[in-house]
């Protein structure tokens, strides 16, 4: 029913379908990760409260509005979801005390959204250790045939994130996926986040040569991931 | 005010008599503010300083007495070289030296607690000189600041920054006096208001005119391109008949493929190097030493040498490249002769035949000695930003008093004290509607004074110091033991287009690119092979009112004598198969080429309202549904491309409908977000990227897109955006100058469709900086894209 929304809404290119390890997974052009069996929404790398954590150091003073930025998305990926699990795969907050000083309505939001759902917190390097929020707190975590970590390793099938892999499509620099037969390593979620470039040895290293990317944004894009720079 | 005894033997035993100038300059040595105006090779940087060196030539005056701005780093060290001369000579107890960003840590401390009497430096670096909590001690005894070359610093942001610090230095030593020098201004008035308040403006005698002409070359110059290859045998037979050569370039890609064609055909193996703002110091260093040594016969140059070094053997100045502004030409043209009273030789070469009929403009221009120069607006507040903060590093301040400090700088002089606080509150808090910083502002009050929470960000904040903000480049070096030989840099976007084995030119040389190592492009020699060019970021200039007219008035001569036949017959061309431009008018053709449709708008408005034009008309037509894809601007033309074709470009045209899209659009292009990024790097929004840091924080760092867009998003009226939207109407949107195009022309649109591109169209497709449209098209292509790339795999 989930999908026949996202479906109905016209966007055929809003999502991109596929499987791991026989879990038929979804895509989304938003960079969140969707499996339907089991009503799992995945996001990874949100950082929330990247903002204040730099400000808090004595550097400059960004726009406060990136945490409320990203919560909207994630809302509105919830509602046309109707996802009832979630997990959030590691770097959820820019660091331990970003947690506790997120601000209040800001918190509200985010309790109003863990309310009713079965809610993981994944570890990150950011964000080792607990915080104050709703949700069970994990270092990893295991469903079906799949493992969720922040980080990948060598046990798979997994799903992982810390890298915000990017690359170049038609000359446009987006956030992607990047999956092959065991793994998926996830786009960043969070609206201040950067990103590594796919060619980097560190991605190179991980995915299997055939490894396909998902390019994210208005649309979802798969193309084969690209491994050396990018010519004009 | 007299000179010592000792310092008139000296200029008497090397045969120097004073300028009349000069001696008066001496006579006004109380005034306040003085504005010099005097021909290149007048002695007006001397001039600057006679009357400190009368003043401190007793030896009585303890500490800094003199600080001489310059702004290049270059300008310095050669000023320390020729005024040691006759202070040495004269056996005068004044100490000189220089402070720039080349001067060592142990020199640069020493100098903060044993400061020199006469102190050259940059605006930058006393920027980061009144950091410092020892400010006040340093500046206490200053008695007169000169600032050479203003005219050029007052062009930009550097001169705005520059004149806070001036209000600055008042402060911390009263009665300090102002010196300004420049050769080519074109509304003294308003220089010298920039300069203070009370600033009396001396003329000196402006020497004769030069002796300028376009270079006669057997062959003509190509359709397009800005090369100037088939003038270069030309060139080479000029640089043989005079002692020393000095060949202008508008852009440094141009000065590397020019030079290294040059080299091709060198076969008297004539003494020809090169210089430009992209070359390794030690490079540079190299040449600048070879030509004061009198080595070398020609430099290929660029902006890098307008300016300063008097290097007295230059006999004649070549410009290739239409010079785009006269004012900048006739500064190039100052190069030459930099003898009193003896006529500047300058040639200019048109790299191109659209290039002819801008040469014959501005020659016609120097000869009518109408220089030109669009005025600035006051003083920009991201500056403004820094300083508040760059003051906050040395002392905690008062707002009430610095706002008063501030208003006595030149271009902040209608300053409101509602803007003052407007930037105090960003710097303070960020200013944000969302009021999240209050626990951690940058700027608290405490006893009254605002002053910097964490003592620890100086140090970021001194970094950050400085309103040239530099395109992210790459290093380039020899693969070699011991690290490699520095050779210079690329902008990044070009290094991610490089795989390995392409070739570049870099320095003159053809270089093949090995590897990207730790933030470093490695090449090694590849002599031989056909390079593809380094795109470096030098500015582009956009053509001066003034030119422009000129220009579409030779247009209208019946026939061209006056140009050469080449270009003639081009334009009788454009008159035979379209039309030419007529003032008045606006020629806009259509055709297709490359199986997309093109559309060329010829409104001669410059390059940046042209640019703008660009961004209004391709919004249009993606509301129309034309798919466009992207456009590229010139001085005269914008040309656009797409998946449709327009068949009514008048409707594209209202200037109502435009005026309503600049308005509610404004905010989502390309050139808005170069502004802002540049806006918030200068207010201290958000820092510079340094090597070091990139390279460890590769996913920490992102986008300043992405803040500019959460920034529209959340707090449409925040300062950066407001500050972004000004720079941007004045500079690179240029809105004034295209509605005044617009309402001149009215309903007078002449539309022609054709079926190729027409003659005066081809250039437009050589041009860089081609700016793409993000819409329905680019969606499109970006899926066309990933299907092939799919097809190609075998995976679709």
């Amino acid at each position: 029913m989930v999908l026949s929304s996202l479906q109905r809404s016209g966007k055929a290119a809003a999502m991109y379908r596929f499987t791991l390890a026989s879990a038929d997974l979804i895509a989304l052009a938003s960079g969140a990760l969707f499996w339907p069996a089991e009503k799992l929404l995945v996001v990874s790398d949100l950082h929330f409260g990247k903002s204040e954590r730099l400000a808090r150091r004595g550097g400059a003073l960004l726009p406060p509005f990136e945490t409320r930025d990203t919560l909207q998305r994630l809302d509105d990926d919830l509602e046309s979801t109707g996802a009832r699990r979630v997990i959030c795969l590691g770097d959820s907050f820019d660091d331990l005390h970003a947690a506790d000083a997120m601000e209040a309505g800001d918190q509200l939001w985010l309790t109003r959204l863990i309310a009713g759902r079965d809610w993981v917190w994944i570890e990150g390097n950011h964000d080792a250790g607990p915080f104050a929020l709703g949700g069970s707190h994990l270092a990893d975590m295991q469903l079906g045939p799949l493992a969720f970590r922040h980080i990948a390793s060598g046990d798979t099938p997994e799903i992982s994130g810390h890298y915000h892999p990017k690359l170049r499509l038609a000359g446009r620099a987006r956030r992607c996926f990047l999956l092959d037969a065991t793994r998926v390593i996830m786009p960043a979620y969070g609206s201040y986040t950067g990103g590594l470039w796919t060619y980097d040895a560190a991605l190179t290293n991980l995915m299997q040569p055939q490894a396909l990317a998902v390019a994210i944004g208005k649309t979802a894009l798969a193309l084969p991931m690209p491994r050396t720079m990018p010519q004009l | 005010m007299e000179l010592p005894a000792a310092l008139l033997d000296w200029f008497a035993a090397q045969g120097w008599g004073l300028h009349p100038h000069q001696v008066a300059m001496l006579g006004r040595a109380d005034q306040p503010s003085t504005l010099l105006i005097a021909p290149t090779g007048g002695g007006k940087t001397l001039a600057g300083f006679l009357p400190s060196l009368a003043e401190l030539a007793d030896g009585a005056h303890k500490g800094l007495h003199t600080l001489y701005i310059s702004p290049l780093k270059a300008l310095t060290a050669d000023i320390r070289r020729n005024l040691r001369r006759p202070v040495e000579g004269a056996n005068l107890p004044i100490r000189i030296e220089d402070r720039t960003g080349d001067t060592t840590y142990t020199q640069r401390r020493r100098q903060r607690a044993d400061p020199p009497h006469i102190l050259l430096t940059t605006p930058e670096s006393l920027a980061l000189l009144l950091t410092y909590e020892d400010a006040p001690r340093i500046f206490a005894g200053l008695s007169r600041v000169i600032v050479d070359e203003i005219h050029a610093l007052a062009e930009s942001k550097r001169g705005d920054q520059l004149m806070l610090q001036l209000a600055r230095l008042e402060t911390l030593s009263p009665g300090l006096r102002r010196v300004g020098l420049s050769a080519t201004v074109e509304d003294p008035p308003a220089l010298a208001a920039f300069l203070g308040a009370d600033t009396v403006i001396m003329q000196a005698d402006p020497g004769p005119d030069p002796d300028i002409s376009m270079l006669v070359t057997p062959a003509p110059p190509p359709w397009s391109g800005g090369g100037a290859g088939y003038a270069i045998p030309a060139i080479l037979d000029q640089v043989r008949q005079h002692k020393t050569t000095l060949i202008f370039h508008n852009t440094r890609a141009q000065a590397e493929i020019f030079f290294y064609n040059l080299w091709l055909l060198n076969t008297d193996d004539l003494p020809i190097g090169i210089h430009h703002g992209s070359l390794a110091r030690e490079q540079r260093d190299r040449v600048e030493a070879a030509m004061v040594a009198g080595q070398l016969r020609a430099i290929v140059c660029t902006g890098s040498l307008d300016l300063g070094i008097d290097w007295g053997d230059v006999d004649l100045v070549i410009q290739v490249g239409a010079p785009k502004n006269v004012k900048r030409l006739v500064q190039r043209i100052g190069r030459a002769n930099h003898r009193y009273n003896a006529p500047s030789k300058a040639l200019l070469v048109p790299a191109n035949r659209f290039e002819v009929v801008e040469c014959q403009a501005a020659l016609q221009a120097v000869v009518a000695h109408q220089l030109d120069g669009e005025p600035r607006g006051p003083g920009p507040l991201d500056v403004l930003c820094q300083h508040i903060l760059a003051t906050a590093c040395a002392a905690p301040f008062d707002a009430d008093a610095l706002y008063a400090e501030v208003i006595t700088a030149g271009p902040y002089a209608g300053l409101s004290r509602q803007n003052f606080d407007d930037c105090l509150e960003f710097v303070a808090t960020g200013g944000y509607a969302l009021r999240a910083y209050d626990k951690w502002q940058r700027l608290m009050i405490r006893a009254g004074k605002w002053s910097l929470r964490d003592p620890r960000a100086a140090v970021v904040i001194r970094q950050n110091l400085g309103t040239i903000i530099d395109t992210e480049t790459l290093k380039v070096r020899l693969k070699g033991r011991s690290g490699g030989t520095p050779l210079g840099e690329v902008e990044e976007a070009f290094a991610s287009t490089l795989t390995p084995g392409d070739t570049f030119l870099i320095g003159g040389q053809v270089v093949r690119y090995d590897a990207l190592r730790e933030m470093t492009v490695e090449v090694t020699r590849q002599p031989g092979r056909d390079p593809r060019v380094a795109v470096y970021g030098g500015t582009k200039f956009a053509t001066s009112t003034q030119l422009s007219e000129r220009i579409l008035q030779i247009f209208q001569q019946p026939d061209w004598p006056n140009l050469p036949y080449h270009t003639a017959e081009w334009l009788a061309l454009q008159r035979d198969v379209s039309r030419l431009p007529q003032p008045g008018r606006l020629l806009v053709e259509t055709f297709p080429y490359e199986r997309r449709e093109h559309l060329v708008l010829y409104g001669f408005a410059g390059r940046n309202a042209q640019q703008t034009l660009g961004l209004l008309l391709t919004k249009r037509m993606e509301d129309q549904g034309l798919a466009p894809l992207g456009f590229v601007a010139t001085d005269y033309a914008t040309l656009t491309w797409g998946l449709e074709p327009a068949c009514d470009p008048a409707a594209l045209l209202d200037r109502t409908t435009l005026r309503h899209d600049l308005e509610t659009w404004l905010g989502g292009n390309a050139v808005m977000k170069r502004t802002f990024r540049n806006v918030a790097i200068v207010a201290g929004l958000i820092e510079r990227s340094h090597q070091g840091r990139r390279k460890s924080g590769r996913q920490a760092t992102f986008s300043s897109d992405i803040l500019y867009d959460t920034l529209r998003k959340y707090d449409p009226d925040h300062l950066m955006l407001q500050i972004t939207r000004d720079e941007a109407m004045r500079g690179l949107i240029d809105f004034g100058r295209l509605d005044t195009m617009l309402e001149r022309i009215g309903d007078r649109i002449d539309h022609i469709q054709l079926e190729r591109p027409s003659p005066l169209a081809v250039p437009l497709f050589l041009e860089m900086g081609r700016v793409p449209v993000e819409g329905a098209a680019r969606e499109r292509l970006a899926a066309d894209a990933a299907a092939q790339l799919m097809r190609d795999a075998g995976l679709a």
